[in-house]
């Protein structure tokens, strides 16, 4: 017998994350793949077709689209739904603010981040999805730390980390109540150096704004944000155009861009490794507080 | 590059949240951002110092309540290995956390503080390793500043431990004497013990063999999903995708699927795009079989020249993870892998006291309690015996009331 097998740790974290996805499929009556456009969930998309072909995936793409979006990711979701054939359902935030559901933030930090928790939780109960599978990872921020592969959600969607299941071996225990529902997450083993190299092996195609390129960018809160409409500008808002990259795709008004040069996969993964700003570092919304992302966990968000 | 997962046992006190912080500050694993945020904080040592312990913070709830809540995982790398962290918490449900951190790992690092030597703790985190079957073990005599870095007193520790270690029969023992707050062998060697001619912790991390056990061992693969498309091109296609847990197959191997008992031989393997020739342990495939037998999730494909065991009583380790204790006249459900059948307790046959490590009867089982149970599945279990495969010779307990997992078990004796 050989011995000497070792698998290479993408590989490792490769198999890892079809284990998990194929529980899912085993254990529930009702999944879906939340879709942000982003590096991680193109990743999932990825895993899932190594997961599942030449089958369909047996649950659906789920995309929360909180109308402020980066056209470029739109223009990539759609053109990849149409290349890999499953079916894509969008839940949209401007219907939730349309149907008074929620009510858009004014004021110049006024971003659509928020809102979006209560759509997720709207169209999870609309589909009656039971469990949902996301991207988020371990290595982002010390509550992701601490959360489980399979994370248990209440009926109002939140977690609670001192309910947590504990997760033993490779087992997971996706039993639920009615009304409950299950998020998973099958990269939580991986950093953001893990994900950005295996999209360079896996020679996985990007949207576009996460290269170098110009843009006109205002300063907010000593970061860079895109110039927007979403965004709300005033005349001391100074527009300037700078060679720019986004490290995560969120909306326009939360996410913000690093200055960059690096327009081939392989400069933003020397760019990583020397970086000295974690990715979330560049979320606007982890900055509100230090428990920011607790507090939004326990209220339902990803 | 592979990975190496591990845990951490010890207390704060032991300085566990010190020396985790120092492996991240010292592999230069701190981005500007936390560190910045480290830098505000004005929790300082003595010295005036970052006080690295904060990099291992929790929640606030946590902070709020001074408790640790849970199992963190951290993550760093070095040219040559990514290694994963299981930081389980020293106090309020340890043991529970613990078990769980140690039941994904390779291996443990043991936390001696070199003031006090082998302490009662010590002796329940090495009967935990011992327990969860960790293959390799690393104690670290910590706070050696702190006995003027005395080879002596370093010597006397590792000679009590080694008692212990031959006592719970724990394999692949190494010592090393650190501080974790000044930095002594955890990155670099120091040069306070010219004395120790060993590794620094890191060093060692990244040279050890944790490999090969689950590559030696029968080959086994649970069925998680059949992969039938049903379209005009593959109107035949039928796949069964799983993860290879231990050994290997190779196409043509005769295999048998479990609790059928049908064999017949593999026609095909694949992944993704790819034909293999063998799939390994820890690969997540897609096998076909030649014959057209009955097979289902839940179901185990299985080296025909080496069966599990397969029986409906099983003498089994139980670690008890639930606030409400053992109810033996409940049913249960035990999850084993892709199967899930109901279970009772049958027989509660002694408890462990890990702090003395005596057995005594028992006639309840609380939160935290470890012994050997006698349970009784509805459905036969294919198994193998946790100390030849822990991935199939493991399995979790689920309260059908809560949906909790309650327990953790370990299979000793098929009966």
């Amino acid at each position: 017998m050989n011995n000497n097998y070792n698998l290479d740790y993408l590989d490792e974290l490769e198999a890892e994350a079809i284990h998990i996805m194929r529980e899912v499929a085993g254990q529930f009556e009702k999944p879906a793949l939340l879709f942000s456009g982003g590096k991680d969930s193109i990743t999932l998309v990825r895993l899932a077709e190594k997961a599942f072909r030449p089958g369909k995936f047996p649950f659906p793409l789920v995309h929360i689209d909180t109308g402020h979006n980066f056209e470029e990711t739109i223009v990539y979701r759609d053109r990849m739904v149409e290349r890999i054939g499953e079916k894509l359902i969008i839940g949209s935030v401007q219907k939730s603010i349309d149907e008074g559901k929620v009510i858009e933030q004014t004021g110049k930090n006024a971003s659509r981040n928020a809102l979006q928790t209560v759509t997720l939780l709207d169209t999870i109960l609309e589909n009656g999805f039971d469990a949902c599978i996301g991207g988020a990872r371990r290595d982002e921020e010390k509550a992701r730390a601490k959360e489980r592969i399979f994370s248990v959600r209440d009926e109002f969607g939140q977690w609670d980390p001192k309910r947590q299941r504990p997760e033993l071996w490779n087992s997971y225990n996706g039993k639920i109540h009615k009304g409950e529902n299950v998020r998973v997450f099958p990269i939580s083993n991986w950093t953001e150096l893990d994900v950005w190299n295996y999209i360079k092996r896996e020679n996985i195609e990007l949207p576009s704004i996460y290269f170098a390129h110009y843009r006109e960018c205002i300063t907010r809160n000593g970061q860079l944000m895109a110039a927007s409409p979403f965004l709300n500008m005033d005349d001391e808002d100074v527009v300037t155009s700078r060679k720019v990259r986004f490290r995560t795709v969120g909306d326009m008004s939360c996410t913000a861009a690093v200055e960059s040069d690096a327009d081939q996969i392989e400069d933003i993964i020397r760019e990583i490794s020397e970086s000295k700003i974690s990715e979330r570092g560049a979320r606007m919304d982890d900055k509100v507080s230090e428990a920011a992302m607790e507090d939004r966990k326990k209220g339902g968000y990803f | 590059m592979n990975i190496l997962k591990f845990f951490t046992a010890g207390s704060v006190d032991d300085g566990k949240s010190t020396l985790i912080g120092r492996l991240l500050y010292d592999t230069d694993s701190i981005l500007a951002d936390q560190l910045e945020a480290l830098q505000r904080s004005n929790r300082k040592n003595d010295d005036g110092t970052i006080d690295l312990a904060i990099l291992t913070d929790g929640l606030r709830a946590e902070r709020e309540q001074g408790i640790t809540i849970d199992v963190a995982y951290k993550y760093f790398q070095t040219s040559k290995r990514k290694f994963i962290i299981a930081d389980t918490p020293g106090h309020i449900q340890y043991t529970r956390n613990m078990v769980t951190g140690a039941s994904t790992a390779n291996l443990a690092i043991i936390l001696i503080d070199a003031r006090n030597g082998v302490v009662e703790q010590t002796i329940r985190h090495s009967y935990l390793v011992s327990l969860l079957g960790i293959k390799h073990i690393v104690v670290c005599v910590n706070k050696m500043d702190m006995v003027a870095y005395s080879e002596t007193v370093f010597n006397a520790i590792i000679e009590k431990y080694k008692a212990l270690a031959e006592n719970l029969k724990l394999q692949n023992v190494n010592y090393i004497p650190v501080s974790a707050l000044k930095g002594d062998n955890i990155v670099q060697s120091s040069a306070q013990m010219d004395w120790y001619e060993g590794e620094s912790l890191l060093h060692f991390l990244e040279q050890v063999d944790t490999d090969g056990i689950e590559q030696a061992s029968p080959a086994r693969m649970p069925v998680q999903w059949v992969i039938r498309p049903q379209t005009d091109q593959l109107h035949d296609y039928r796949g069964y995708a799983g993860r290879v847990l231990s050994g290997s197959f190779k196409v043509n191997d005769k295999v048998t699927i479990l609790p059928s008992g049908n064999s017949t031989t593999i026609s095909k393997i694949e992944f993704f795009e790819d034909h293999l020739q063998e799939a390994h342990a820890g690969q997540s495939v897609i096998i076909h079989l030649n014959d057209d037998v009955d097979v289902s999730r839940g179901d185990t494909l299985v080296h025909s020249s080496a069966l599990p065991s397969e029986t409906r009583a099983i003498a089994a380790d139980l670690c008890w993870m639930d606030t409400r204790s053992l109810d033996p006249s409940l049913t249960y459900f035990i999850q084993h892998n892709s199967k899930i059948t109901r279970c009772k307790i049958d027989e509660v046959v002694y408890k462990v006291d890990i702090n003395t490590l005596e057995k005594h009867a028992a006639d309840e089982f609380k939160l935290n309690d470890i012994g050997r149970v006698v349970l009784k599945t509805a459905d036969p279990l294919a198994f193998d015996l946790y100390h030849e495969n822990r991935a199939t010779g493991s399995a979790i307990l689920i309260d059908g009331r809560t949906n909790l997992t309650v327990g953790a078990l370990m299979f000793r004796e098929a009966i």
